[in-house]
């Protein structure tokens, strides 16, 4: 037996949540010092546990991470309202955790409540990311401003903002110059420059500031010379009539930038500004242009000098020529995401296809992620990808039309799918689309052992398809279904599934009201959530399909924060009495 | 023009948020929905127009940054249309105050806001989800009230 001191130091080397985790399900003497000495934790879905027990086990924690709705509220499925307050949980951490010092949270619903106890309750808070977030004002972020005398991190990314003013950023003290980041790209109020300038200037450990777009690109050089030690740099708007004064002190404070690495913002260019940027170009390890409505021919000479770029995020205007560029210029690419200029347009008049994937996969020996948006696949092109690059751990396609054949034999795509998963074996996320049977799904089973989040819309036949899924795929932790033949029989014949996965959602598929009720009536480690909207639901007969259906495991029963359109099944009295 | 005698000013209409009284917006919604013929069998698909919510996957904060979606405005009794970017707004709210600034208008509320789907009819705004409407809206019309 080791002595408590030799475990402890031990232990500190786990930083995964995961080795920790098995680590304290050793024996009981593993699991009490492993307690006492976790400093960050995570927790995936904030009603699958109650914040108590978290506090009661881990008493010295440091870092909180919680995440909130399911991913699909991302593409407004789930109804406004439904949940994922963070506000129980800021009430008992800052009762518990004077000494916190970081809250990262994601698709939660924050107040200004919340912000102001954050603000107020932890001594020495120094990180506070908030993705995806909504429901609170720049009122927050001003008491945030103005009482956390030690932050680092202030990280808002795609967050929804209340826009009071924009007077909150001077409320950061004149003392106050521990700022390492700055992330505000999703507010739109316009900020004080001169308090701006100023922050930067006493900031000397200033590494990320992302602006947003009221900063016009003339004062952009100001702030560059202010913080020549940034190595993430987001530009606000990026247009002005063209002016050469403008553009020579840009592209001279870029060319003095010698340590930024990634590049972001970009709205509204002006493309005779981009050259601005080339001096630093070899230098960028993360490129995002995908708010750029800049064309091709400006794109492919960015991308062409950017040898080390690791990260590219782009519109499809960069089209397969500029992808073709990327694969032959960028071969230390790990990540591409190619998002829609236009996606509800019927027309195409961008020239992006499957051949830019393509040849990316072919250039790009170490491409482990992709995003991709477009109109056309083929499963030739499906195979092609998957032969060239076995080292992929996230695919995912959109094509933008539901149900698309391949375009060249018009049959479905679940060979080209299946192919992705045979040898892609180390791929943890996959997200389909196109025309898809039951077949792609048996494909999955089989061979997407280490598949951790699948994303489905539009496919598949029958119940036989879900049931592949759920019962063939080891590692599924989060599955999320739209608009798909698939009904209670997989779903109840794979419930024991369901408790060694984080969540489920299927909307608009073929989940009866009979079933939800039945699966949280025999599962009492799952809360199942019907979500419907209809005037009526209350009305309608149990063979019914729900609207659509969450359901995830959790330690801390139901929860009572619900709305009136979210039920959760299976748990009245009456409902236990009556067990079919 | 599709409106007329659909009888839109039994439904007393107001240029105002859509929701402002539940019952009374169900009983609306109802007798349109009775007058245009059968509902719209729910599942989030926008009957007929083969448009799915949410679909293709992007999120909103990026619809609206990005995409651009200038639908034009006719208002009656006006001599020329203007054009507003539906995409440049978080909700109903937001919009509306737009449209009534794009016109002048005031709280006289004579108007009623209606747009054209992709289907070629002509709905009352408000009715359906934000995202939904900015999806399938492809241009509006101030119909002045009876």
């Amino acid at each position: 037996m080791f002595p408590e001191e030799v475990l402890e130091h031990v232990f500190s080397f786990l930083n995964s949540h995961t080795d920790r985790n098995t680590a304290s399900l050793v024996c009981k003497s593993w699991y009490e010092m492993e307690r006492w000495c976790r400093k960050r934790v995570f927790i995936g879905n904030c009603y699958a546990v109650n914040p108590r027990v978290v506090i009661r086990r881990f008493p010295e924690v440091k870092s909180v991470e919680l995440k909130g709705k399911p991913h699909f509220a991302d593409f407004n499925l789930v109804p406004e309202g439904w949940g994922g307050y963070v506000y129980p949980w800021i009430v008992e951490i800052a009762r518990a955790y004077p000494w916190l010092e970081e809250i990262r949270l994601k698709r939660m619903v924050v107040t200004d409540e919340c912000l102001e106890i954050v603000a107020k309750s932890f001594r020495n808070f120094r990180v506070l990311v908030l993705e995806s977030c909504e429901g609170f004002s720049t009122d927050g972020l001003a008491a945030v401003a103005a009482n956390c005398r030690n932050l680092r991190v202030l990280d808002l990314r795609e967050c929804e903002v209340e826009e009071l003013s924009g007077h909150w950023l001077s409320h950061f003290p004149d003392s106050f110059t521990s700022l390492e980041s700055l992330n505000m790209a999703c507010l739109g109020s316009e900020v004080s420059f001169s308090a701006l300038e100023r922050l930067v200037a006493r900031s000397p450990n200033l590494k990320t500031l992302r602006l947003n777009r009221t900063v016009p690109i003339e004062k952009l050089s100001t702030l560059l010379q202010r913080a020549p030690q940034l190595v993430d740099f987001g530009t606000g708007a990026y247009s002005a009539e063209i002016r050469q004064d403008v553009y020579s002190r840009l592209a001279d404070a870029f060319s003095r930038s010698k340590n930024l690495k990634s590049l972001s913002g970009f709205w509204d260019v002006t493309p005779a500004y981009l050259p601005a940027i080339y001096s630093v170009c070899s230098q960028l390890t993360s490129l995002n242009l995908s708010y750029a409505a800049t064309r091709s021919p400006d794109l492919t000479k960015i991308v062409s000098q950017c040898y080390n770029l690791q990260r590219l995020v782009v519109l499809d205007y960069i089209e397969d020529t500029g992808l073709n560029t990327v694969s032959m210029s960028c071969k230390d690419l790990r990540e591409l995401v190619v998002f829609p200029s236009d996606p509800f347009v019927g027309e195409v008049d961008v020239l992006l296809t499957e051949q830019g994937l393509v040849s990316v996969s072919q250039g790009c020996s170490k491409l482990q992620s992709v995003l991709y948006f477009c109109h056309q696949m083929s499963n030739s092109a499906l195979i092609s990808i998957s032969k060239n690059r076995p080292n992929l751990t996230c695919f995912r396609l959109c094509i933008i039309e539901p149900r698309v054949p391949d375009y060249v034999t018009h049959e479905p795509l679940d060979v080209g799918f299946g192919s992705i998963v045979e040898n892609c074996k180390q791929l943890t996320r996959l997200s389909m689309s196109g025309l898809l049977t039951d077949r792609v799904f048996e494909y999955i089973g089989t061979h997407a052992k280490n598949l951790d989040m699948l994303s489905i819309a539009f496919a598949g036949d029958s119940d036989l398809g879900l049931h592949h899924v759920l019962s063939g795929c080891d590692s599924l932790r989060k599955l999320e279904i739209r608009d798909c033949p698939f009904g209670d029989k997989a779903l109840l014949a794979n419930a024991s599934k369901l408790e060694k996965m984080r969540s489920l959602w299927m909307s608009s598929c073929l989940v009866s009201f009979g079933a939800c009720k039945l699966l949280g009536q025999k599962m009492p480690g799952l809360n199942v959530e019907v979500i419907d909207e209809r005037e009526n639901v209350n009305s309608l007969p149990e063979y019914v399909p729900v609207e659509k259906v969450y359901i995830y495991r959790t330690v801390s029963g139901q929860r009572f924060d619900t709305p009136d359109f979210v039920r959760i099944m299976g748990k009245d009295k009456d409902d236990l009495y009556n067990l079919s | 023009m599709a409106t007329e005698g659909l009888g839109l000013e039994m439904t007393e209409l107001r240029l105002g948020l859509p929701g402002g009284g539940g019952g009374e917006k169900k009983e609306k919604k109802r007798v349109l929905l009775d007058i245009l013929g059968g509902d719209d069998g729910g599942g989030g698909k926008n009957r007929n127009t083969g448009v799915a919510v949410g679909w293709p996957p992007v999120c909103s904060y990026r619809k609206r940054a990005i995409i651009k979606m200038y639908v034009k405005v006719s208002m009656d009794g006006a001599p020329f249309l203007r054009k507003i970017d539906i995409n440049g707004f978080k909700g109903y709210s937001d919009f509306i105050r737009a449209l009534e600034n794009l016109f002048g208008l005031g709280d006289e509320c004579e108007y009623t806001p209606i747009y054209e789907d992709k289907d070629g009819d002509w709905m009352l705004v408000g009715d359906v989800p934000w995202e939904m409407f900015t999806e399938t809206c492809k241009r509006l019309r101030m119909k002045k009230r009876v």
